[in-house]
Parts: structure tokens; C-alpha cells; sequence
């Protein structure tokens, strides 16, 4: 199974029916993305395939064969996003922080607060009540 | 003017958090690692008769109750709950064996066959004959005061589980280390497990403990963590090898903690001009099959029962009690949410009874300095329930609001509360809880015991530290507790690691700063080499309390709040959509007001789930629901918007006059939530206030 991971041409040796959130984890050691239920209710594990936000809970490894997969760890440490999350305590506990920055990652440019709101309806977040998290969304896109 | 205190500063472990690279417990890899998992009975009461395992042993380590080599029980309040069952079995999920195996797929696939004899369970706590523990509070003559009231109000309030649903399942790694094992995991209370793991390895295995990132507690991590560190203990010390035991959701679910169910029962006297003369409550929660923290949740639960309102006679009657289902345990607000609620509710039932407006009622009844409370406790100036009381109802516009709403499909509804902040009263004297700095070459080093689970531990005490030795936030370093580093500062739960730590840590840099004599703290490290400061928590020395009568100054103090949701039914699905909410909290001082805002927005979004969404159903003593598929939390599509207003009155026994927050915002949704409902004549009197319950509900 071949893939572009983060930018770089990967091979995967795991199973082709692994889901891809333990191959991300295990094999690649990209501990970034994170498994909140295993069943994509919660979003911790979003990543984008070839764009998208995607559950990788959800996803067999074949499924991204010739597919281009980004996950948290492609993002750097520079992001707009991952500044604001920090600055508006948007990530508190952080487990779901991965995810919901993939997931908005997918939003267009001066998104509203609607747009923001059905953006991340499949990321559950249980310690901000999301307030942070669209506050840190609208500046990073206000940057 | 303070610069650091006051000023919402980058978050110590923001940008971890942000970029994937902060690690949880699932992260931690170790040369050799085994996976671990739990074998649990299926059966809510019996006896196991036995037990066969169906599968090829080879390269398995198998754990049973005969391997423990200390004492076979947690050790907590009473050390009645097992490790692992010997022979009788009290609820579902209890766990039975443990397995290890390096293969994962293998470790899940093996079959164990366990033969049970049954014996008939218990589920309903008012059926229950198994008294876990009493709490009688007394005030006053209820009995002539209710004779004599121009009416009384009865009425029972019912609140269901709740999950705590932190995103990071339970998770841990035992590590055999030589004499001994080291445990990393997702945990608040390292020095809780340190406990557990002693009395079940018995003294001559040398423990230690480290806290990992913690991907949100809740108070679900609390307690529990000391058994999931036991079982993967055991795995590690029989097989020699690291052992990690992560629960997957559904296992989470159905074998981990919840909110204690309640049915509280009020009967209220009052004057015809809104008094309460006469307050007489019972309180029962359903305590599961063991005693973990039941008998301190009933306790806070009880002290709360009366609402934050005066009345010199009063009455209330907690029971926990046994039933055959999963222990219940911590979870934020701690037994007051479940009391609140239904003292809420029932103020508003009298307003409705007595023809008052209930904000009035609620005006004429609230504590204010000098009054006492249920435990005759004085209020003093930081006793704020008027201060949040009017500026949310005026902030609001609450009475024009709910006239203008009056025959339409949208209400608003209102709260009063207040939560006692730290351990319950003598409870912090006997904690003797500890905070030590260290000046290091770079400046200074904090090493408490606290654990950060998301609240901002590490941020607001670096404020605190940076503020009183007058240095740069960012020349302060935070220790990862590691029991083998840090000192015992209690729990973190309890709202008191701000207002009970973060004071510990005050006095310490209040002498680290006397003894640098102006020096920077690179400076006299240069000159004198390191030096550290060690203290212990003195609580006020007016604090007062009786447990036998249970009378006196059950918190040195409360923070309070006032809260306002509006909010809109479906007539025909009886779906309800919380609109916004105002939220007025006052908590003595914010240290950081952006982590305080997220306290509230998250504890409010927490309590909104509780009151509409959160539906625990049991079935046979276990969860039925176990998933987030059909176990529903506030999406963000859920979530109305928050208006946030921080009141401020200082407590001077707190750092820079902060009180505790955590666990405040908890309290006040439901109540909220069900007046409003009860504005649009639903007479609502439980939660979750789902569809199918409102759809039952009577008309008022």
C-alpha cells in the first residue's frame, strides 16, 4: 500500500483492512491523531484524505491506497490555527485538539459562525462548551 | 495592579496540545509492551462457580485474584471493593481476570468461559435495604415550623446517570522497575493510586506513579484510576514485562464511574409574603455496588440540598445506598448538581403555588452576610448570591423577557446556586496537603502534586509563582507529577487546586522571595546554588466543623451563580433547543479569565447535557447505551451561545482572592433548564428532560 503521508510518499506494511488510525499510530508512530470511541461519533481521529475530514476510526488502509492523508503532525507547529487554539484555550484537555483543527482545516476562507458550527457537528469536544474553539477559528482566520 | 495574575497568558502546554505532540497515556510505547485486558462478569449478583479458559496460553500471562500479593481491595473511603472478584460478584462489568498478550488481536480474540450461580439483584435504591451511609442536618424545629407555615409545598425531584464522557478513555502503562513498578496513566490523583497500589502489593514493591497528559477527568479519573493501575500492576509484575490497559468507549461505559442517580423529596413551609419557614429534605442517592466516594458525594449533596436561601428551620435526611450496579463516584459538582437541581425546581413549584413571581421569591429568601445556612454556618462579605442573582436578572431583562414569551414555543428560565469550594469541612486539616518550589539555574520549578487534566493547573499556578516573586511567567517551570518528584498536595478535585494549592504555592514563593533578598532567581542560583521551599496548607483558623452533628463551616467558602437559558420547544417532538444562556458567576477572582471562561462555558455546556441530552439507560444493572452513537453529549450544533460574566469578590483566604471555580457551572443548567421548560406549562420534575420524558409530562 502506498501513500502520500504529510506531503511524503509512504509505504504501509500493516494489513490492508487495519484501520487507519492504528497504522497512523503504530506504524507511522503518529501519535497525534487520537481515538476518542472507534466508532466515528467523536472526531478525535479526523484526518483529511485527499482534503476531507475523515474519521480514520472508519477507514481501512486499503481504502487510502494512491491517496494523499494529512494528519496533525503535517501541520507543523506554526499554523494559525494550532497559535489561536493555544491562545484562546481553545484546546483545554487537548485530546479531541488534533482533530478539531483538522476538521476546520476544511473550511473555506472568513467562514461565519454557522459555517464554523457545521464544520466541527462531528467533533465532540467535552471540556470548552466549543465557545474557544470559534473564537480561535474566527481569529486564525481573521490572521 | 498585578501583571501576571489577572492576564490570560499562553497556556504552559498550549502548543503541545495544539500540535499532536503533548503524550497521552495510548502514546507511551515500551520496549517489549504487552496489551492488557479485563475479563468482567456478566452478571449483576452471584457467585462465580468457574472459570475456563478457551484458548491456546501461549504467550499469555493470566491474573487472577490468588496472584495479588498485598490486600485484594481499593483502598479508599472503606476497603470493600476487590481488585479482582474471589468469588461473589456484586455488579456487572466487575472485573474477574486479567489478560496479557503481546499480540493485541490475539488478546481479543481469546475466549473465557466464566459459570456463574445467580442470585436475585437489586436496582432501585428506594427498594434497596443496603444503607451505605446516613446524613442527618438539623436546624431549628422543622416539625412545629411546618404546623404553623400558611402553606407547605411538597414535591419529588428525580435525576438520572450521568457519563462523564472525557474524551481520553481510562488508560495506563505498568512498568516493572527494579524492586518494583512504575505506572504512567491518565489519572487526577497520583497520590490516590500510590494508596491503591500499596495496600495491593503489599510493602515490600516500591511504587511509583506518573501522570501523563490527561485528556479530560471530570472527576471520572479520580478514583477509578487506582483500579485500572492495579490490574495493569499485576500484569507487569507477573509477566516482567510493560503492560498497558487502555478501555475502549464501550467498556469505558458500562464498567467505569458515573454521576450518582437522585430522588430527593422537598417539603417546604412557607408565609403567604414568600418566606421559607420550614424546609424539610430527604435525599437517597443510588450508590452502586461498592462504597468508593458515596458517603463525601452524599455528604456534599446534603450540605447543598437547601439551595443557597435562609431558613432557620430546617431538615435534611441524606441515605446513599447499595444496589447491584457499577459504583457510581466523582463527577463534577460532586452530589450538589443532583441537590441544586431539585431545590431549584422546587422553588420555582412554590412560586407557582404561592402566585409569586419566582425571581422575587428567590430575592426574598437568598443568603446574604450574617444569615446561616442549613449547618448554621455564617455568611460572611464574600457571600454573593444577591450580587449574581440581580445583575443576571437585570442583564437579562428576565421578568420583561419571560412576560414577553408567555403562550409562545420560548422561555427562559433562571437559577440560583452556589458550590462549596475545597474538601468539606475538616476535610482540608486533615488532607495536610503540600506545595514545594524549587529555584533551579533557570529560575524556579513548581512540584505539586496536582494534576493539569485540561483546567490549566500548570498555566494559573505559574501565574500565581511568577506574580508573588515578581519574575517573568515564562522563568517558571511546572514538574510533571511524578510521585518520585513532587510532594502530596491532595487530590485535584474539589474545585481547591486554584484556592487550596495555588495559596500553598503563594506562602511558598512569599519566602523563596524573602530569602533571594531582591536577587533573580538565576542570579542567587549563580551565587548560592539551588535551594527548595516546602509548606503545607493551613486552612483558616475560624473554619469550625462538627462531623458528628454535622454543624459548622462546611467550606471556608462558596462561589455562586445565577444562571439564565432561553430556550425553544417543538410542540410536536417535544425537541428542545437551548438558544443562549447567561451565565453570572462570581468566584472571588479570576487568575487567568480566559481559562475561567472556559471553566464556565465547558461546566454550563456540561450541565446542559445533563438536563436534555444525557440518558444513561440501565438494563439488567448494566449500561445498555454504552456508545457515543446512542449515548448523546452536546455536539456544537447542541451547544447555545454563552454570555459569561465574572463577578468578582475577593476571598481573602485564597491566592490573590480567588475561590474555587471547576465545579460551580455544573450546577446551575439543569434547574435552569426545567424552569424554563415549566414556563411553558410543562410540569417537569426530572432529568434528562428527553422527548419521550417531556411527551409524558403533565400540563401545569
Amino acid at each position: 500500500m502506498r501513500l502520500t503521508l504529510n506531503g511524503e510518499a509512504r509505504d504501509a506494511v500493516s494489513a490492508p483492512m487495519s484501520r487507519l488510525l492504528d497504522v497512523l499510530r503504530e506504524e507511522f508512530g503518529l501519535t497525534g491523531t487520537k481515538e476518542g470511541c472507534g466508532e466515528g461519533e467523536c472526531g478525535a481521529c479526523t484526518v483529511l484524505i485527499d482534503g476531507a475530514p475523515v474519521c480514520s476510526c472508519l477507514v481501512p488502509l486499503a481504502q487510502v491506497d494512491g491517496a494523499n492523508v494529512q494528519t496533525i503532525e503535517g501541520l507543523g507547529d506554526d499554523h494559525p490555527l494550532q497559535h489561536e487554539f493555544m491562545n484562546e484555550v481553545g484546546a483545554q484537555c487537548g485530546i479531541c485538539t488534533p482533530g478539531m483543527i483538522m476538521a476546520a482545516l476544511s473550511l473555506g476562507e472568513n467562514p461565519t459562525l454557522d459555517d464554523i458550527k457545521v464544520a466541527l457537528a462531528g467533533n465532540l469536544c467535552r471540556c470548552t462548551g466549543y465557545a474557544a474553539i470559534y473564537r480561535a477559528i474566527m481569529k486564525a482566520n481573521a490572521r | 495592579m498585578t501583571r501576571w495574575v489577572g492576564a490570560s497568558v499562553p497556556r504552559k502546554d498550549g502548543i503541545g496540545k495544539a500540535t499532536g505532540q503533548a503524550r497521552y497515556a495510548d502514546d507511551l510505547v515500551f520496549p517489549g509492551m504487552l496489551h492488557g485486558r479485563t475479563i468482567r462478569s456478566t452478571i449483576p449478583r452471584g457467585r462465580v462457580h468457574s472459570i475456563r479458559l478457551d484458548f491456546d496460553p501461549a504467550g499469555f500471562t493470566t491474573v487472577d485474584f490468588r496472584d495479588i500479593p498485598g490486600r485484594n481491595a481499593c483502598d479508599l473511603i472503606e476497603q470493600d471493593q476487590p481488585f479482582l472478584v474471589e468469588r461473589d460478584v456484586r455488579h456487572v462489568a466487575e472485573p474477574i481476570l486479567l489478560l496479557a498478550h503481546e499480540d493485541r488481536e490475539r488478546l481479543l480474540g481469546a475466549n473465557v468461559e466464566v459459570q456463574y450461580d445467580t442470585e436475585p439483584p437489586v436496582f432501585d435504591p428506594l427498594v434497596s435495604t443496603g444503607v451505605l451511609k446516613a446524613i442527618d442536618i438539623l436546624k431549628g424545629d422543622v416539625d412545629a415550623a411546618l404546623a404553623t407555615a400558611d402553606l407547605v409545598v411538597e414535591g419529588t425531584y428525580r435525576t438520572g446517570h450521568q457519563e462523564h464522557v472525557y474524551i481520553e478513555t481510562n488508560g495506563v502503562v505498568a512498568v516493572p522497575e527494579e524492586n518494583g513498578v512504575v505506572v504512567y496513566g491518565s489519572l487526577q490523583c497520583p497520590f490516590y493510586v500510590i494508596k491503591g497500589l500499596k495496600s495491593l502489593l503489599g510493602a515490600n514493591t516500591h511504587v511509583r506513579v506518573v501522570q501523563t497528559e490527561t485528556g479530560g477527568g471530570f472527576g471520572g479519573k479520580e478514583e477509578y484510576p487506582s483500579m485500572i493501575a492495579g490490574h495493569a500492576a499485576l500484569l507487569a509484575l507477573k509477566s516482567g514485562r510493560p503492560v498497558k490497559i487502555i478501555y475502549d468507549r464501550v467498556e469505558d461505559m458500562v464498567a467505569t464511574t458515573k454521576r450518582h442517580p437522585s430522588i430527593v423529596r422537598h417539603r417546604t413551609g412557607v408565609t403567604r409574603d414568600g418566606r421559607l419557614v420550614a424546609m424539610d429534605v430527604e435525599v437517597v442517592l443510588d450508590g452502586g455496588a461498592y462504597v468508593t466516594l458515596s458517603p463525601v458525594v452524599l455528604s456534599r449533596g446534603c450540605i447543598h440540598a437547601a439551595g443557597p436561601y435562609r431558613c432557620e428551620n430546617t431538615r435534611i435526611r441524606g441515605r446513599a445506598m447499595f444496589t447491584n450496579t457499577p459504583p457510581n463516584g466523582a463527577f463534577r459538582g460532586f452530589g450538589a448538581p443532583q441537590t441544586e437541581f431539585a431545590v431549584e425546581v422546587h422553588l420555582e413549584r412554590i412560586a407557582e403555588a404561592l402566585s409569586l413571581d419566582s425571581v422575587t421569591l428567590r430575592e426574598i429568601n437568598a443568603l446574604v452576610p450574617g444569615d446561616t445556612t442549613a449547618t448554621g454556618q455564617l455568611m460572611r462579605e464574600d457571600c454573593s448570591a444577591r450580587l449574581v442573582l440581580d445583575e443576571a436578572v437585570r442583564r437579562t431583562d428576565f421578568r420583561a423577557k419571560r412576560e414577553s414569551y408567555r403562550g409562545t414555543d420560548r422561555a427562559v428560565g433562571l437559577s440560583l446556586f452556589y458550590h462549596g469550594a475545597g474538601f468539606t469541612g475538616g476535610g482540608e486539616r486533615t488532607l495536610n496537603s503540600k506545595a514545594r518550589l524549587d529555584l533551579t539555574e533557570r529560575g524556579v520549578r513548581i512540584a505539586v502534586g496536582s494534576t493539569e487534566i485540561g483546567q490549566g493547573t500548570r498555566t494559573m499556578h505559574a501565574q500565581i509563582v511568577a506574580e508573588t516573586l515578581g519574575i517573568p511567567y515564562e522563568d517558571i517551570e511546572v514538574a510533571q507529577p511524578d510521585t518520585a518528584v513532587v510532594v502530596d498536595s491532595g487530590p485535584t478535585v474539589a474545585s481547591r487546586t486554584c484556592m487550596v494549592v495555588g495559596k500553598i504555592l503563594e506562602e511558598c514563593a512569599l519566602e523563596m522571595k524573602a530569602r533571594l533578598g531582591g536577587m533573580s532567581p538565576a542570579a542567587y542560583h549563580a551565587k548560592h546554588g539551588a535551594f527548595s521551599v516546602l509548606k503545607k496548607y493551613e486552612p483558616p483558623d475560624w473554619v469550625e466543623w462538627d462531623e458528628h452533628s454535622y454543624r459548622g463551616d462546611a467550606y471556608a467558602t462558596f462561589g455562586w451563580g445565577c444562571d439564565v437559558v432561553e430556550l425553544e420547544i417543538d410542540r410536536d417532538t417535544f425537541e428542545v433547543r437551548p438558544i443562549a444562556l447567561t451565565a453570572v458567576h462570581e468566584f472571588g477572582r479570576p487568575i487567568h479569565p480566559a481559562l475561567a471562561r472556559g471553566q464556565i462555558e465547558g461546566g454550563t455546556g456540561q450541565g446542559l447535557g445533563y438536563a436534555l441530552l444525557e440518558h444513561v439507560v440501565m438494563r439488567d444493572g448494566a449500561m445498555a447505551n454504552a456508545q457515543l452513537t446512542n449515548y448523546v453529549i452536546p455536539t456544537s450544533l447542541d451547544t447555545p451561545e454563552f454570555d459569561v460574566v465574572m463577578l468578582e469578590n475577593p476571598y481573602p483566604g485564597g491566592p490573590f482572592g480567588a475561590k474555587g471555580l471547576g465545579e460551580l457551572p455544573m450546577d446551575g443548567p439543569a434547574p435552569a433548564v426545567v424552569n424554563a421548560l415549566r414556563a411553558l406549562s410543562l410540569d417537569v420534575r426530572q432529568i434528562p428532560a428527553t422527548p419521550e420524558q417531556l411527551a409524558e409530562c403533565d400540563s401545569l
